[in-house]
């Protein structure tokens, strides 16, 4: 081979291949992950140069201040973080099995709204213990109800859960539009009602929150990873053909699991009435159903890095906020922020999976040299 | 004119540490069929793909018409003719052939579908495929999938064809049709690089053959100057014995009765038909037909997971001597009854399996459910997965390994493993060596051997006939749903089964 063919050779050549990554370091793994935060973080400075008169790096620390700025800030980012974290593990078995329950908003305000309504009609003829007892029982049973239609339909006709669950919402905010006409007041409000809410733990309603979700948490991973229940979600999820091979009863495994989804959910809608705003509103959950996907996914449906992905979110949420209010930025920059940080995190996925190689030009002289 | 097609010059590929291929050197003559033969995980798969574009060698080169050429993608393989048909077909359902064809074409001018079936029934007409260029994809069968993907490749001009494992998934009938038509290539010029591990096709197709170990090129030999055990050898590095030392039954009992049986398929046909047998204990039952002729609904009917419309399915319990009525019942009620019934499916990781799970827990998918507590006991498990790692050679990093990661032999000894440690009283096992190279393929057929000595009653439904009648004691020959013939293993000749493979069904009008 002559040496002009070698050079038409080598500019042909890739510079660089990509290959799967069969195991990768967990060092590594979040190397690669504080550099997508760190571009991201590049990212958005360049972007704030240019549409705002703010110096980024204040902004930045108005962030922080938002969210770590006093005691008060800190209990309430820990308090959502625990709110957000609950309904993505309550989503996280459903997903396990491949069921994609987006009905988790739904789920969370059918039972804000029962909770309400029990405060609203049964309150005041029912003793205080009563009626925490039934609040939470009606929320936890309601959430399941929501989330069993679904399932029945699936499992018995194979109906698209997506949709299915997606629709549920849209009734389960319809029915609260409708109390809210019908027994509101005139502003299309209910009144809160404090005098029913949770008694506070160490003289703050966030630590119930914060404690509930925890321990839900460690359950969580317990039954997904140790249970049967856990080892059959796993099964139906990865193939129903095997499942009911070795004898798995498909549709029960379905309807259990998504029992306890939706009881979760309602146990969460529970808490935001009753540990919260003790009133219903249409805007309860503040669209944490559907983040709740993101977060579940993120964590790649492992509940102790949900911790982190939910924690991550409600950061971003909250300091983007506050810096906002401050410089009175245009709201959509928050949301520009999360956008971008998300994307950076779920970009980085590539790079975890997948080897980029690049070529070596120097290799063959190496060898000669060895 | 140069006669050599195709040149492999020192080719290198790695996988982290790994090496795929190593210093591989191979010629491809103008006008061959060139079988390339290796175990699994020998590095057949790896080195064809850097032919075709799929992969890059990290070292060698790559000579197309004696010219050094760089082929990073598909597109540039096609543009030095060289076109691959892969084992797992990527169409599109939804598209005719001729679209599927022509799809990922960039042509000038406007694309007329009349002219591309026009070409399309040329080339057909050509080397002799049967092929309607309108039908959709999802309507067609595997075969005629399987034509669609040669004629993709043969419309872009591809002199150069490479079937990766073609045969995997037809019935003999189809596999002859398949050959004629590469032969009918090969005189028209191409060149084809064919894998397989099927020995017979090697020697009755090819005319040289490039043999694999570990990554490396062993040799290239003419077909017609080797035989089975010489390529057997030159695969294995090593003497193998390629004999199935059959016992003789002992004690044989009726343990499995089936009786009349019927069942129709969700569209309304009869899959099975007034289908009655006995399997004994201590005797090896094969099952011979054309692929789809109620086989996989027979196995699947008696272990619990396809509907019947009539008939009896009755257990003789051997340890109690109580008969059990299986019929109706569901893979759980039947394990209740006592019922040691083991199953290989076809499907090894849709069904058998779960690809993602580690062996661990794919070894207690049979067992999990046992004892009243709530949470999963890992430890027999693990004991019974490492176990079968060492008795069955499975050759894995660890039993943390996801199984779909494993090659295919060590997938199924995962699965037949398991089945076996189930101590079963009747074990059933369809096309158990599909995709097994050769030496997998025996140590499985020792596995069906034990399991007969140790008394259990054995189904075997096989596609090899040859295997069928070394292996079993009685063959019994389904056709179109029906028992056509249950005939003595050691006294029938291939022909007899044959016949009674294609025979027609009686009374197709009469009762249903």
């Amino acid at each position: 081979m002559n040496n002009v063919e070698v050079t038409a050779k080598k500019k042909r050549e890739p510079l660089f291949h990509i290959t799967k990554r069969s195991a990768i370091d967990w060092k590594v793994s979040i190397g690669i992950r504080a550099v997508a935060i760190l571009g991201a973080l590049v990212f958005m400075t360049i972007v704030f140069l240019f549409l705002s008169d703010e110096n980024p790096f204040v902004l930045y620390k108005s962030m922080f201040e938002g969210v770590f700025g006093n005691s008060m800030r800190t209990w309430i980012l820990f308090s959502n973080t625990a709110i957000l974290l609950g309904i993505s593990l309550a989503l996280t078995p459903a997903f396990k099995m491949k069921f994609w329950n987006c009905g988790g908003e739904g789920q969370v305000i059918i039972a804000s709204l029962v909770s309400a309504m029990l405060m609203f009609f049964v309150g005041d003829s029912v003793s205080y213990p009563v009626l925490v007892v039934l609040m939470l029982v009606s929320s936890l049973a309601i959430g399941a109800i929501w989330a069993l239609i679904p399932a029945i339909f699936k499992s018995k006709w194979n109906t698209n859960e997506t949709l299915f669950t997606l629709m549920m919402n849209y009734i389960a905010i319809q029915c609260v539009t409708y109390f809210l006409k019908v027994f509101g007041n005139a502003q299309g409000n209910q009144e809160p009602m404090p005098q029913f809410a949770l008694p506070k733990i160490f003289g703050d309603r966030y630590f119930l929150n914060i404690l509930l979700i925890a321990v839900i948490c460690i359950l969580m991973f317990v039954y997904l990873r140790y249970s049967k229940h856990g080892y059959e979600i796993s099964v139906v999820g990865e193939s129903e053909r095997t499942a009911k091979y070795v004898g798995i009863n498909v549709s029960k495994v379905i309807i259990r699991t998504m029992i306890i989804s939706g009881a979760l959910c309602g146990l969460v809608g529970f808490l935001l009435v009753a540990n919260g705003s003790c009133a219903i509103t249409t805007t309860i959950t503040g669209g944490r159903g559907f983040t709740a996907i993101l977060v579940s996914w993120l964590a790649k449906f492992n509940p102790v890095y949900m911790v982190l992905t939910s924690f991550l979110v409600i950061f971003l949420q909250q300091g983007t906020s506050y810096m906002g209010d401050i410089y009175r930025l245009d709201t959509s920059m928050a949301d520009i922020f999360i956008g971008v940080v998300l994307l950076f995190i779920i970009g980085c996925e590539f790079f975890i999976n997948y080897k980029i190689n690049f070529k070596k030009p120097s290799k063959e002289n190496k060898e000669v040299a060895k | 004119m140069n006669t050599v097609a195709l040149e492999l010059k020192n080719i290198s590929k790695r996988f982290g540490d790994k090496y795929a291929n190593k210093n591989v050197d191979l010629t491809l003559e103008r006008g061959e069929i060139l079988a390339i033969l290796g175990e699994n995980g020998s590095g057949k798969t790896s080195m064809v793909n850097m032919i075709a574009g799929i992969y890059y060698p990290d070292e060698g080169e790559i000579f197309v018409d004696g010219k050094p050429v760089v082929i990073t993608s598909p597109k540039d393989a096609f543009k030095y003719k060289i076109g691959m048909i892969h084992q797992h077909f990527k169409l599109v359902d939804v598209f005719s052939a001729s679209q599927n064809i022509v799809l990922g074409i960039k042509e000038a001018g406007r694309y007329k579908l009349s002219e591309v079936e026009d070409k399309v029934y040329e080339i057909s007409k050509k080397y002799g495929f049967h092929i309607n260029p309108k039908k959709k994809v999802h309507e067609m069968s595997v075969s005629e999938k399987q034509t669609v993907e040669i004629m993709k490749v043969l419309y872009r001009g591809a002199d150069i064809l490479i079937l990766d494992e073609p045969t995997a998934v037809l019935t003999p009938q189809e596999i002859e049709k398949l050959f004629a038509v590469l032969r009918r290539m090969r005189e028209d010029g191409k060149s084809i690089i064919i894998i397989t591990h099927k020995m017979h096709e090697v020697l009755s197709l090819s005319d040289r053959v490039a043999v694999m170990r570990k990554g490396e090129h062993v040799a290239t030999v003419k077909t017609a100057e080797t035989n089975e055990k010489e390529l057997t050898e030159m695969m294995m590095g090593e003497k193998i014995d390629l004999n199935i030392e059959r016992s003789e039954p002992v004690d044989p009992q009726d343990r499995l009765v089936v009786e009349n049986i019927c069942s129709k398929n969700a569209e309304g046909i009869p899959v099975l038909n007034n289908v009655s047998f006995t399997a004994r204990s201590g005797e090896i039952l094969g099952v011979a037909g054309i692929a789809g002729s109620g086989q996989r609904e027979l196995l699947e009917s008696i272990a619990g997971l396809y509907h019947i419309d009539s008939g009896e399915i009755t257990y003789n319990d051997p340890a109690t001597g109580k008969q059990e009525n299986l019929r109706d019942k569901t893979p759980l009620q039947i394990a209740d009854l006592g019922v040691r019934l083991s199953f290989v499916p076809e499907d090894r990781l849709g069904m058998g399996l779960v690809g993602n799970m580690d062996i661990i827990d794919n070894v207690m998918l049979r067992s999990y459910k046992k004892g009243k507590s709530f949470f999963l006991d890992r430890n027999s498990p693990h004991n019974l997965a490492m176990e079968l790692i060492k008795d069955l050679n499975i050759i894995t990093p660890n039993e943390y390994t996801p199984v779909r990661k494993l090659s295919g032999g060590n997938i199924q000894k995962v699965l037949v493993g398991r089945e076996i440690a189930a101590a079963p009283s009747v074990f059933m096992a369809a096309y158990p060596v599909r995709g097994l190279v050769v030496n997998a393929s025996y140590s499985i057929y020792n596995l069906l051997n034990k399991q007969k000595e140790m008394g259990v009653a054995v189904i075997f439904v096989g596609e090899d006939l040859d295997v069928l009648i070394e292996l079993c004691d009685r063959i019994m020959v389904i056709s179109s749903g029906e028992i056509t013939g249950i005939v003595d293993a050691r006294n029938t000749t291939k022909e007899e089964i044959g016949l009674l493979m294609t025979k027609a069904r009686k009374g197709d009008n009469t009762d249903e």
